[in-house]
């Protein structure tokens, strides 16, 4: 994943002051702590890892350690107003399970996604034939946590499966600001290094 | 258990037993009413001037008050040195610690060992069945006695754990933060099972007596060793049995009979025989039971998460161990989920150790690192 965090800023200004969060995926909690600080939310994480949830209660955060696969069904419907998944949907098992299950939680979901359809990508695959090895991809392929790889367009067209809304989508680069962009646009597919969602049920 | 175990330098310790005014009584879950009540209790550190800074140790089944200095009987180390005292997640400089035995125990406080007012004969079966709200009951009643209005935090593993979700259930508003380890939020077939084999060792010891071995000048000590082998045995896993004893013998080769050629054998034996010098038979009858009878969703309706719906405002960690098959994972999560349900602020962590049930009071790091990450947020979020 790209060394910068851009995608935090990005989240930190969609996010509403004092709503109930879901961090999916908190790590050690650096984008929680800063919602905390910067946005006053009532902030929840779910975590993996036993040092990553130790970080967490050390910075007082509430976290849960789980699975973003299979313990987001333990939480109620409706619990939150944002759930969030932060460049780790194509690392899940079942990333339409996991996409549903926290529309189901949450009123909104923020979820960026590395974009399969970027340029350097599609000129990787054509002249090397290899698997691409990028800054926002960097691993090879049997050593990489990316399981479920997608495009743009193929995201696109989930969102449309599950009959969600895109309420606002931005394209990140790493070292650069995010830039608001039309998902649906060709040449967006080309040109967006990741992509990060806000999205609703219809 | 721990032969490394360096014994504390000394923590200040204040304690012995509190005595309620005779007008006082603990009313039980069974109907009945206990009085007089007499609670034994030790605290380390001092009340801050707002008040602000007590934690409440609540001990498992065989534990006690001892939880940070020595055992007056077995004149070993308090069971929870290596989470209490200077430097460690609950320091003395910093919080007032309480720790208190369960009401129905032996090491202070009423229970089947103390004299029937009624009788002026010792309780035995006489005594009431009690619960584990009952125990928190007069845990409440001690603190509301010592003036101390909420607690930053209430802590508490295995049975002190259910003691933890019973306080959050009934005293919601007095709890700042509240910490489980390795609990339930009942008792399962299994954990009945075990208890059961306990007790019936107990009472099929010939000088248990119906429960009257006082008057006869016996103790059933033979059955309650069983009882606590048993036990025991529950509290470590496959795999620490293996790794401390495996099939190590005591001496060299078999002894062809049935002394303990087995180096496991003999560390039971040993656990077993030196647990009759502290504990009564009786009171391992009715703790036992008050676990047993625990289920606190059955409390709410058949639904835990209606057990914490007033305690939003609680900050919840719940902890468990990886090997602990006494007192599962699964067991946790499920607290947690209810936790979650109710809309509560709730943490989880399972600590990865091979070392079973029992490992919430050995040198554990990531118990050590989990809970002071939790106490020091927790104390600096009410400002101490």
């Amino acid at each position: 994943m790209g060394a910068g965090r851009e995608d935090f800023d990005e989240i930190l200004r969609l996010v509403r002051p004092g709503a109930r969060v879901l961090d999916v995926g908190c790590g050690e909690g650096e984008l929680l702590e800063r919602l905390v600080a910067e946005k006053g939310v009532d902030g929840q994480g779910l975590e993996i890892s036993q040092a990553g949830v130790s970080a967490c209660l050390a910075k007082g955060l509430a976290v849960v350690q789980g699975d973003g696969d299979r313990d987001l069904d333990h939480f109620p419907t409706k619990a939150f107003d944002y759930a969030i998944l932060s460049k780790t949907l194509q690392q899940m098992r079942n990333p339409r399970h996991v996409l549903t299950e926290m529309l189901r939680i949450a009123d909104q979901a923020i979820v960026s996604v590395p974009n399969f359809g970027h340029w350097r990508m599609r000129a990787s695959l054509m002249t090397r034939g290899r698997m691409p090895e990028t800054r926002a991809l960097p691993d090879p392929w049997w050593a990489t946590d990316n399981i479920h790889l997608c495009t743009l367009a193929d995201f696109n067209d989930l969102c449309g499966e599950l009959d969600l809304r895109i309420d606002a989508c931005a394209a990140l680069t790493t070292g650069k600001p995010a830039r608001p962009i039309n998902p649906r646009g060709a040449l967006e597919n080309w040109r967006s290094e990741t992509a990060l969602f806000l999205l609703s049920r219809r | 258990m721990d032969a490394k175990d360096q014994s504390d330098p000394a923590i200040e310790t204040h304690g012995g037993t509190w005595r309620f005014p005779a007008e006082t009584a603990l009313r039980l879950d069974s109907g009945a009413s206990l009085s007089p009540l007499e609670i034994g209790y030790n605290t380390y550190g001092a009340l801050n001037a707002a008040k602000s800074n007590a934690i409440l140790v609540c001990h498992a089944l065989t534990g006690d008050q001892y939880a940070a200095s020595t055992h007056p009987v077995t004149g070993k180390p308090g069971w929870w040195n290596k989470v209490i005292g200077p430097g460690l997640p609950l320091d003395p400089d910093r919080y007032f610690i309480i720790a208190t035995n369960v009401v129905g125990g032996c090491m202070g406080s009423t229970g089947p060992a103390s004299i029937d007012p009624a009788t002026g004969k010792v309780y035995g079966l006489s005594f009431p069945v009690i619960t584990i709200a009952d125990m928190v009951r007069a845990q409440a009643m001690l603190i509301e006695a010592m003036g101390i209005p909420s607690l930053l935090a209430v802590v508490g593993g295995s049975m002190g754990g259910m003691q933890v979700l019973q306080w959050a259930a009934d005293y919601p508003e007095k709890l700042f933060s509240a910490v489980c380890i390795g609990a339930a939020a009942r008792h399962s077939a299994q954990n009945i099972a075990f208890h059961e084999v306990g007790r019936q060792a107990i009472m099929a010891d010939p000088d248990w007596r119906g429960g009257a071995y006082d008057a006869a000048g016996v103790r059933p000590d033979k059955g309650l060793a069983v009882a606590r082998m048993a036990a025991h045995i529950t509290y470590l896993s496959e795999e620490a049995l293996q790794r401390k004893f495996g099939r190590e013998l005591q001496r060299d080769g078999l002894s062809w009979g049935f002394d303990a050629d087995f180096q496991v054998e003999s560390y039971l034996r040993h656990q077993g025989q030196s647990f009759v010098d502290r504990f009564d038979a009786n009171a391992y009858l009715y703790i036992t039971r008050a676990l047993d009878y625990f289920d606190l969703a059955a409390q709410h309706g058949g639904v835990l998460a209606q057990a914490f719906q007033r305690a939003r405002a609680v900050r919840f960690c719940v902890l468990s161990f990886s090997s602990d098959w006494l007192y599962s994972t699964a067991e946790s999560r499920d607290i947690v989920r209810a936790l979650n349900a109710a809309g509560c602020r709730a943490s989880f962590v399972e600590i990865e150790t091979d070392k079973g049930h029992d490992a919430f009071f050995l040198d554990e790091p990531e118990l050590d690192r989990t809970l002071r990450g939790f106490f020091n947020s927790t104390a600096q979020a009410r400002g101490i």
